[in-house]
């Protein structure tokens, strides 16, 4: 397949119509425009479904909808748009129906801005919906592996019954990068005994998430529970760099973990023996691969666009076995590598102790610049 | 190897497809690429820029604070990005929408009017093809030959009459550049 040059959100919604997504329903929000405004003849042109909504709350329900048919669907947005879809994302967890959805991450809280960020990572990992529910999700750094981990998202979301999430910022939107597509993959329908695509002949299937039955709810929770269990152990995906015979380990996801690339590649330029750790699936997390790397690492350092939410689930694999660094720029912000290649040298410096906050320190020398 | 260009100038200028055109040179002779626009609220109100990043390897951050090339379209693009240039670097400076010198002695830079080059070269619209035609006299990222053939491959049917032109406009540019260039001291 030859390459060819794809802007983001293009590359992503192709992607998604060569996985076979049969529907899809989202309402426009800069910086995730593209995706919406591709499918909006595409997938027209193969007799694919596409509505432009009234709104994001509309726009999940009719995911929802289509979801309980068992076919491949999806929608995008951006950090407000996400919020706005919460009460849907919970109730298609709630009823256990695959779809998968993109949050092309910008500045915030609030409206924010339009520029990249990562501030929405403990909203889409940690459930963001009311109630007990785990989405899958994946945090690629560039264009190529966006597109690659888009058939992987639809997969995974009809494998666990969930959610899966291709979690981006505007950045990765919007720039361009050479890619190979994936094939064209025919739409596949499979006959799920839970879907409701037509009862003529057979008994009625029922979909909904409302339990008011106590008892009830509780085993259905724990079956949500029991998928997700599954998930969190065979759904670990990372890329690593230079660990070899690293010394110290810079850990960051999505953008923040390509920039940290440079960065280590600057510093090793220097001598220094730094190697990069970066999680593709963020929910799950690969605490396990963390925590070995314990043994190595005479310290981490976790660099976020944001005010250090991964970094949490770094503190839970590492334990306090080794001092961690924190470096985060918030609020749109992206950083350069040089200020990484920064904290590194701070880091062997004055390495701390491994009881220290990290997030705490972080935001005494933030504070005092 | 890798490589950063920066280009910055108002909307309409062209600076955001004169990175495109750089990108798709350095992918069809087989180099990582990345281009990343400036998309913010700025883009609506006048000033646009675009950072190209070319390698031999997967690329990192795909934005550079300190670039080794720069091409700036226009007076307030000069004064903001002028310090950025990375000491060694190249500026291209679109003289025809600027009324000063480049006040740096440590970067190599040429004072272009790409405008009326792109004017003579048969159409007014190419002077972004002429400032690329300029950088890559002074920064041999990729070969004119390299875009030519970007362009033939990429250009759009419908523009594909203007593919004459746009070659005359960066070997023009690039012809300037060699002759008038100063170089870091």
């Amino acid at each position: 397949m030859a390459r060819e040059m794809w802007k983001g959100n293009e590359a992503i919604a192709e992607a998604a119509v060569r996985a076979g997504v049969e529907a899809y329903f989202g309402y426009p929000i800069t910086p995730q425009n593209e995706v919406l405004e591709y499918l909006s003849h595409r997938m027209p042109e193969l007799g694919r479904a596409f509505v432009q909504a009234e709104s994001e709350p509309a726009a999940i329900n009719m995911v929802y909808g289509a979801a309980c048919t068992g076919a491949r669907v999806m929608t995008s947005s951006s950090s407000p748009g996400i919020s706005l879809m919460q009460e849907g994302l919970s109730y298609i967890a709630g009823t256990e129906v695959p779809m998968v959805l993109v949050n092309v991450m910008r500045g915030g809280p609030g409206l924010g801005n339009i520029a990249p960020s990562q501030g929405d990572y403990n909203q889409i990992c940690k459930g963001g919906g009311h109630g007990d529910y785990h989405p899958i999700v994946l945090a690629p750094a560039s264009i190529q592996e966006a597109v690659d981990l888009m058939p992987v998202a639809f997969e995974l979301a009809h494998k666990y019954l969930n959610i899966c999430t291709i979690l981006i910022d505007g950045s990765i939107g919007q720039m361009m990068e050479p890619v190979t597509l994936p094939e064209m993959q025919p739409v596949i329908r499979k006959e799920y005994d839970w879907a409701v695509s037509g009862a003529k002949g057979r008994k009625r299937h029922l979909l909904s998430s409302i339990y008011l039955d106590v008892p009830t709810e509780e085993k259905v929770n724990l079956r949500i529970l029991g998928r997700w269990r599954e998930a969190r152990e065979n759904e670990i995906r990372f890329k690593e760099y230079y660990l070899d015979d690293a010394e110290y380990i810079i850990i960051g996801f999505g953008t923040a973990g390509r920039i940290a690339l440079s960065a280590v590649r600057a510093a090793r330029a220097q001598g220094i023996k730094v190697g990069l750790f970066r999680p593709i699936s963020v929910n799950p997390f690969p605490y396990k691969r963390v925590e070995e790397l314990c043994k190595q690492a005479q310290s981490f350092l976790v660099v976020e666009m944001n005010t250090g939410q991964m970094l949490k689930d770094v503190q839970v694999a590492v334990r306090n076995r080794v001092p961690v660094r924190f470096y985060g720029r918030l609020g749109g912000v992206m950083p350069f590598p040089d200020e990484f290649v920064t904290e590194i040298q701070e880091m062997i410096k004055n390495p701390g102790k491994p009881e220290d906050d990290p997030a705490d320190l972080w935001y005494q020398r933030m504070i005092a610049r | 190897m890798q490589t950063e260009v920066f280009l910055a100038g108002f909307g309409g200028q062209g600076v955001m497809f004169a990175g495109q055109v750089l990108s798709y040179a350095a992918m069809d002779i087989g180099k990582e690429v990345t281009w990343i626009p400036s998309y913010g609220p700025e883009m609506r109100g006048g000033t646009a820029n675009c950072t190209v990043v070319i390698a031999d390897e997967e690329i990192g951050s795909p934005l550079v604070q300190d670039p080794p090339a720069v091409i700036v379209m226009n007076l307030p693009s000069l004064d903001k990005y002028e310090p950025t240039v990375k000491p060694g670097g190249v500026l291209i400076v679109n003289s025809s929408m600027v009324d000063r010198d480049v006040t740096r002695s440590d970067i190599t830079w040429v004072s272009i009017p790409c405008n009326e080059i792109a004017e003579e070269a048969g159409d007014k619209r190419m002077a972004n093809i002429v400032a690329t035609g300029a950088l890559l006299a002074l920064l041999p990222v990729l070969t004119l030959e390299d875009v030519e053939s970007a362009l033939k491959a990429h250009m759009p049917g419908r523009h594909k009459h203007l593919l004459p032109k746009n070659v005359e406009a960066l070997k023009r540019g690039a012809e300037y550049a060699k002759k008038n260039a100063r170089k870091a001291k």
